[in-house]
C-alpha cells in the first residue's frame, strides 16, 4: 500500500463528501469534495511529468495557504514525487536570508523541482546557484485546469513518501526523510488510539511545514476519509476566535494545538466573538510539540466551558517527524495525569520524587501513554534503562519511525543506534505514563516551532558590536504565555549605555528579520561574562542559570 | 487629537509588547514590516485601540499594508471616529 493508492481508495469512497473546507479571512468558506481534491491534485501530477520530474524525486512547495498548496502537495503523493512545504516567505522575514535558508534546504535536500506563483520566481531563481539541482521551478500558472489522473504506478512501500523539516539554518539541512510504510503505520496507531471514525470532523490552523499541521492536521484526515476545516495560521494568530468559530459552524470534534495556543486563547478571544458558539462536539483537543502545562489547559477550560467545552476533550500527546508524529497519547475520556513532584530533586537530581513537607513543588502533566505500536525506554549517558520516577532520556522502537535525515547519514548515525531512536528529550515514567522533563538536545521550542539556538547565535554575530563566540541563546520558561522565551546573552566592549541600547535593537531587529522567532529577552553583558567548557564550547545550560540568577 | 494618540500608543506598545518602557518609539518608525511587533502580539494591540479609543480594526487589517507606523495607525483611529 502507498500513500497514493489510499488516497485514491478515499477518493472513491467518499467522492462527494467534503474533503477540505478552505477557510480564509475576508473570502467565501471554499469546500472541495475528495473528488475535487483528486481532480485539482492530478493538474499538479501532470505538470510534474511534463517537467520530466519522475516518482521518488523531491518537489519543494514554496505555496500560501490555499488551494494550490494542497492540490500541489496531494499532485506529488498521487504521482509519487517526494513533497516538501517550505514555509512561504512573510512580510517582517529579509529577503536575502530566505535566500539563504533556500539555498540551505536545497543544498542537501537536492530537489529537482520547486512550486511557487509566478510573482515568487525571480525570488527563487536567485536563491539558485550555479550547478543547483534544481531543473524546474513549477509556476502555479503554468498548471492546467484540468488533467486526467494518473495510472497508480507501483510503489516500494520502503521508499520515501514525503520529508519534514524544522526552521532555521540547521533545520533545513536535516530533513525527517518518512516512508510510505512508516506514515501509514503511524496512522493506523494513531488513528486507534484517539478511536478515529469517519463522522470525524478535524478543525486545523496549524502550518503545513510543521509535522503537527502536516500529519496530524492534514495527511491523517485525507487519507482517513474524514472532513478537514483548514484555516490559515496567519488568519488564526490575528483572530484566535476563527478556530472556536469554525468549530462551532462545522461541528468539529478533533483539534491539535500546541501548549501556547490554549494560553493565547484564553487571553485573546473577546466575548462578542464567542456569541452563539457551541462547543459540545469538540470530543478530542489534543496538546502537542512543545512542553504541556496543566495551568494552561486550566485556563482554556475555564475560558470555553461556559460554551459547552468538555473538559475530557482536553488531552496531550508527545510528537515528533522522527516517529511521524505521535509517540504517545492520552487515553480516551480521561483527564491527563498530573504529578506534584519536589522541585530541588528535579532540578539537581534528576528525580521527580513525591513532594515533602513544607518544600515547594512542581506540577507535571503527562503526555499519556506509549502509542500501540511504539516501545519506549528511559536511560542514561551509559545506555542502561532507569526506573520509574528518575528523569533520562527518552529512546524509542516503533515501527514508523524515519528512514533517516535526508542525504544525512552522519545526523542519522547519531540518532538511530542498535535500533532505537534517540530522541534528545528527557522524560521519566510513572505506572506508563510519560512526563516530558526537558531537553537533551540544545534546541528551544517557541510557540511550538522548534528553533536552533546555534543559528540565532550565527546570526547575532552578524550584528555590529557582536564578536563571534561571544552570544548566546536559550530559552527560559514563560508562564503567561505558556511557551518558551528566546533569550540572548552578548557580551560587549561598549560601557555607553546609548551604545549599548543601539546594539540590543539592532539584534533583535536582526533575529526577527532572519529567524522564526522574536527575542523577548536582550541581555548585553561585560568581556568573560559567557561561562565556556574546558574544551571553549559555550555552555548553554550553565548560562541559562546564570542569565536567571541575575536577573532574579 | 493626534497628539494624544500617539503616545497613548507608543507607552502600550513598549511597555506590553515590546516589555522596554524605556525605548522611545517614534511615529514613522515601521512596526510591523520590520517585525518589531511581531504577529502574536498585533491581536494585543487591536484590543487596546478598541477598549481605549472605542474603535475597531477588523483582524484582516492588522498588517503592515493597513497601517505600519503609529502615524498611520493614529491616522486610521481619526477617520473612525
Amino acid at each position: 500500500m502507498s500513500l497514493s493508492h489510499l488516497l485514491r481508495q478515499q477518493a472513491q469512497a467518499h467522492s462527494q463528501k467534503p474533503a477540505i473546507i478552505l477557510q480564509r479571512a475576508g473570502q467565501e468558506d471554499l469546500p472541495l469534495t475528495y473528488q475535487q481534491l483528486l481532480e485539482g491534485s492530478a493538474r499538479y501530477s501532470y505538470a510534474y511529468a511534463q517537467a520530466g520530474i519522475a516518482p521518488g524525486e523531491v518537489v519543494i512547495l514554496i505555496l500560501q495557504h490555499g488551494e494550490d498548496l494542497v492540490y500541489a502537495f496531494w499532485g506529488a503523493i498521487l504521482s509519487g514525487q517526494v513533497p516538501s512545504i517550505m514555509p512561504f516567505l512573510t512580510e517582517k522575514l529579509a529577503p536575502e536570508r530566505y535566500r539563504a535558508d533556500l539555498a540551505a534546504l536545497a543544498k542537501v535536500t537536492q530537489p529537482a523541482a520547486i512550486v511557487t506563483y509566478p510573482e515568487f520566481e525571480g525570488e527563487i531563481r536567485a536563491a539558485l546557484t550555479a550547478g543547483s539541482s534544481v531543473r524546474e521551478v513549477i509556476l502555479t500558472s503554468q498548471v492546467p485546469a484540468q488533467a486526467q489522473i494518473p495510472a497508480a504506478g507501483a510503489q516500494n512501500p520502503e521508499s520515501i513518501c514525503l520529508l519534514q523539516h524544522s526552521s532555521g539554518t540547521t533545520g533545513l539541512q536535516k530533513g525527517v526523510a518518512l516512508s510510505h510504510q512508516a506514515v501509514l503505520s503511524q496512522l493506523n496507531a494513531y488513528g486507534e488510539a484517539i478511536g478515529l471514525k469517519e463522522q470525524d470532523v478535524l478543525v486545523s490552523w496549524l502550518p503545513l511545514y510543521h509535522d503537527m499541521g502536516l500529519i496530524a492536521g492534514f495527511l491523517m484526515p485525507i487519507l482517513s476519509g474524514i472532513t478537514l476545516v483548514l484555516l490559515s495560521p496567519f488568519d488564526w494568530v490575528r483572530a484566535p476566535y476563527r478556530l472556536f468559530q469554525a468549530v462551532s459552524q462545522y461541528g468539529g470534534t478533533l483539534s491539535w494545538l500546541p501548549n501556547f495556543a490554549y494560553n493565547f486563547c484564553a487571553q485573546k478571544v473577546r466575548e462578542r466573538d464567542l456569541a452563539g458558539v457551541d462547543l459540545s462536539s469538540w470530543r478530542l483537543i489534543t496538546n502537542c510539540s512543545e512542553p504541556v502545562k496543566a495551568e494552561s489547559h486550566a485556563a482554556f477550560y475555564e475560558r470555553f466551558a461556559p460554551y459547552g467545552l468538555r473538559q475530557t476533550a482536553l488531552a496531550c500527546s508527545y510528537a515528533m517527524a522522527e516517529n511521524v508524529f505521535g509517540v504517545t497519547q492520552t487515553p480516551l475520556q480521561s483527564l491527563p495525569v498530573t504529578d506534584e513532584i519536589d522541585r530541588e530533586a528535579y532540578i539537581t537530581a534528576r528525580q521527580a520524587q513525591p513532594p515533602r513537607e513544607g518544600h515547594p513543588t512542581t506540577r507535571m502533566m503527562s503526555s499519556g501513554r506509549a502509542l500501540p505500536n511504539v516501545r519506549l525506554r528511559i536511560v542514561d549517558e551509559n545506555g542502561t534503562d532507569l526506573p520509574d520516577r528518575t528523569i533520562g532520556e527518552i529512546a524509542l522502537q516503533s515501527d514508523c519511525v524515519l528512514t533517516g535525515y535526508y542525504n544525512r547519514p552522519d545526523a542519522t548515525a547519531a540518532a538511530l543506534r542498535e535500533g532505537w531512536y534517540f530522541t534528545g528529550d528527557y522524560g521519566y515514567t510513572l505506572n506508563g505514563e510519560v512526563f516530558v522533563a526537558g531537553r537533551k538536545k540544545d534546541m528551544l521550542i517557541i510557540g511550538g516551532k522548534n528553533v536552533y539556538p546555534q543559528d540565532l547565535e550565527a546570526l547575532a554575530y552578524e550584528v555590529p558590536g557582536i564578536h563571534a563566540g561571544r552570544a548566546v541563546a536559550f530559552g527560559i520558561e514563560d508562564p503567561d504565555s505558556g511557551t518558551e522565551a528566546a533569550v540572548m546573552v552578548a557580551e560587549v566592549n561598549t560601557e555607553d549605555a546609548e551604545e549599548r541600547q543601539r546594539i540590543a535593537d539592532a539584534l533583535r531587529r536582526h533575529i526577527t528579520q532572519n529567524s522564526a522567532v522574536a527575542l523577548r529577552h536582550v541581555h548585553l553583558v561585560d568581556a568573560k561574562w559567557i561561562v565556556k567548557t574546558s574544551s571553549g564550547k559555550t555552555a548553554r545550560s550553565a548560562n541559562r542559570e546564570k542569565f536567571l540568577r541575575e536577573i532574579g | 487629537m493626534t497628539t494624544e494618540i500617539i503616545p497613548t500608543l507608543a507607552a502600550f506598545i513598549t511597555k506590553n509588547i515590546l516589555k522596554q518602557p524605556n525605548r522611545v518609539l517614534g511615529a514613522e518608525e515601521k512596526l510591523i514590516s520590520t517585525g518589531l511587533i511581531d504577529s502574536f502580539s498585533l491581536v494585543d494591540l487591536g484590543m487596546f485601540v478598541e477598549e481605549t479609543f472605542g474603535v475597531r480594526i477588523d483582524d484582516t487589517e492588522l498588517n503592515a499594508e493597513t497601517f505600519d507606523t503609529l502615524a498611520q495607525l493614529t491616522a486610521l483611529i481619526e477617520s473612525r471616529r
